[in-house]
């Protein structure tokens, strides 16, 4: 979340409506930096809150596509995701290149988008191939087809990036191999970055929207509270690497942000659209049982509370106490991801990862803390929230359902040699 | 597989023997230089032959402790692989630093150090963990205990990993910020370099030996036969990068290895030690059914060859064809692994990656083809050779990880019965 993006300089003009369709996440936390430059208060606060103007009607614009997005459902957020990802990698492969070098390579480009291809192909192919067969599994022909190409897909991926490699040694120019050497590693870390990420985001969507929507939106308000609490509190600086960070914003941002996780996971448990998993790559209504986590719990408030009072009791999702935990990994850390942004940028001396949002500076400078948050959900939710709601009758609703007669034979004969090992050793 | 360390230079003295017996590879192929020279042709001679015997001492010794450590076992080849990939790691991290600039950073160094144990833990975590289950389903108290590191495992690393990245920002300094970036993105590259490989290598080996240990000789065999081949009739040279390396040397021992693989694998693949997987950790003698893949088929010779020919026919074992697809893969497109650590050198103006190894330069130098190797030798094996089943070992790993034994039996029960009606109904 960098601040130093939008301070006094003029508003850009305003990007075409599908431009901002796609994009994501709303206004960064900027505490007010004129309450500590101190002189020449008017022309700093006119330029305050026009700069405020510009971020708000960006943030409504990303905020409204977001959410349209999420009524069309798990392919259309999939299709955003990809297209972010896209003009990322597009951002960040242009922030490091020398047009010098670079007019005596050609085709040097290129090699880059060839290993995006490659990395894409990998890492959706493994996340959506389940899915995908289990799409196909009424036509005898098509299930024939997908499933050879799910089995060679590692043979593929992998001699597309051999020949990436290969191509990349017999085009090495002497004179240049520092460049090009550099050039390699900075390719590989924006594609481990990038799709690490985007594969957690597209994971965790396919478990349900709500493990997607949950923490995206828990940076979105961290952002936002940081902000204002920063507008309107903010005076002890927070840490070097982003000057125009406040304690006060920090701390008011992390109580807001774990408040709305309590309250958000009890809103959006309520819907199935988001709470239900997507078994295939449909995109039709969904209807399932949502699990013991999004069944309402309700505590009775005990007897001291004044008669007056209106609630006799509250009813609880067993999820919200898992938002909590959300809550807390996104005020606490997340922010460390606008940090390291923030010094890669001083780094390199670079201002804006890109001029795509106006306001906001590029894509990646709005992801910087997704991408921590993610990764975490998807983590905790494999770790904390699976286990818990897995149990016998849904691991033989998912055999019933996802595998061939000959296949579930296969699970049982493996089954039985694996208990019987156990029971024996 | 470099060629520019050892001609002309004096030979190294010779390492303690516990140093050489964790090394592996033998000898490069270094095409004799004295004819491209032509001149002064008696000294040439001797620094050939001498730097010929340093080179063939080194190799002795290697090929000696790596076939002691084949005979003691996968655990025993695990760990010999684990050492070499700290080695490996210790001459990267040193590679690229700078003394001046680490004076004005205490600390900084131990950071690479954490994310190596965080990556040790994370890799060898999920391929160890299931035969890690294996070996202690005797004791329940145990078996609980791994079980639940097991499934928190992905948290843990998560989380060590975080905690890596927090305090690399929190220890970002004024005007170091690009040397620090700079380490943190080589930090990272060589961890996945490195372990890659070495996951790849160790995934391979409990497979059965033979999986690991063909590969690797063919790589070896390539090798010698390319500095062999090279030595007596290098002539043309075969790429910029590595301008000691020939068309003569290259295609004589693509040949050799082709050829050496059909008939390694004939040999290797008689043994249970080397062909059977091996289940848990345990160290003792492995018995098992290799597979149709490793039993002989007898072709008989057609009549029209002469009377006293003495073999009727030959037994060929099925697995010698895929023999020769990991061969004809080691001489074409393995050696591009050493193009690319040359070009790397000179790109940054290193002689040699370390010199643990007289004659031959670092641990790095010798593992650069074993690399991409190793990888191609652990997709084609699940591509090609293991029947997958993509759904069956999801749902498999589902059940062993997040159930009790109790719940597995109750699935099993239920399953048992569940199938006896489909096939009765």
């Amino acid at each position: 979340m960098p601040g130093d993006n939008s301070v006094g300089s003029p508003p850009n003009p305003r990007s075409p409506i599908a431009r901002l369709r796609h994009r994501r996440r709303s206004a960064e936390a900027v505490p007010d930096d004129s309450k500590t430059n101190g002189g020449n208060l008017l022309v700093n606060d006119r330029n305050k809150y026009r700069s405020m103007l510009v971020r708000a009607y960006s943030s409504i614009w990303m905020i409204g596509g977001f959410a349209l997005s999420i009524y069309l459902g798990h392919l259309c957020i999939t299709a955003m995701v990809m297209v972010i990802q896209i003009f990322m990698a597009k951002e960040l492969f242009n922030l490091l290149r020398k047009a010098h070098e670079d007019k005596h390579l050609p085709g040097f480009r290129n090699l880059n988008w060839h290993f995006f291809f490659t990395a894409m192909l990998f890492v959706y192919g493994r996340i959506l191939s389940q899915r995908l067969v289990n799409t196909v599994t009424s036509d005898k022909v098509l299930y024939q087809l997908v499933s050879s190409l799910i089995k060679y897909h590692m043979v593929v991926c992998y001699f597309l990036y051999i020949a990436g490699f290969m191509w990349f040694i017999l085009t090495l120019k002497k004179k240049m191999y520092k460049y090009q050497f550099g050039q390699y590693a900075w390719t590989h870390m924006i594609l481990f970055i990038v799709f690490t990420q985007s594969s957690f985001f597209v994971a965790n969507i396919f478990e349900g929207i709500f493990w997607f929507l949950l923490p995206a939106s828990l940076i979105v308000i961290n952002d936002i509270a940081a902000y204002i609490w920063g507008f309107f509190f903010g005076k002890t600086p927070l840490i070097k690497i982003s000057p125009k960070k406040t304690w006060e914003g920090f701390i008011g941002a992390s109580i807001t942000t774990i408040i709305s996780a309590f309250l958000l996971a009890n809103i959006m448990g309520r819907f199935k659209w988001l709470t239900c998993p997507r078994g295939d790559l449909s995109t039709g209504w969904l209807d399932c049982d949502p699990g013991p986590l999004f069944k309402p719990e309700y505590y009775t408030f005990p007897e001291w509370l004044p008669q007056w009072f209106p609630w006799k009791g509250i009813s609880i999702l067993p999820v919200q106490w898992h938002a909590l935990c959300l809550g807390l990994f996104a005020s606490i850390i997340a922010p460390f991801g606008g940090f390291f942004a923030s010094g890669f940028k001083r780094a390199f001396k670079v201002k804006d990862f890109g001029d795509s949002i106006p306001g906001h500076g590029g894509i990646t400078d709005r992801m910087d803390c997704q991408m921590v948050m993610a990764i975490f959900a998807y983590i905790y939710h494999q770790s904390f929230v699976v286990p818990q709601s897995l149990s016998v009758d849904m691991i033989i609703d998912q055999i019933l359902m996802n595998l061939t007669l000959e296949q579930q034979q296969i699970l049982f004969e493996k089954l039985k040699q694996v208990l019987q090992d156990r029971l024996v050793g």
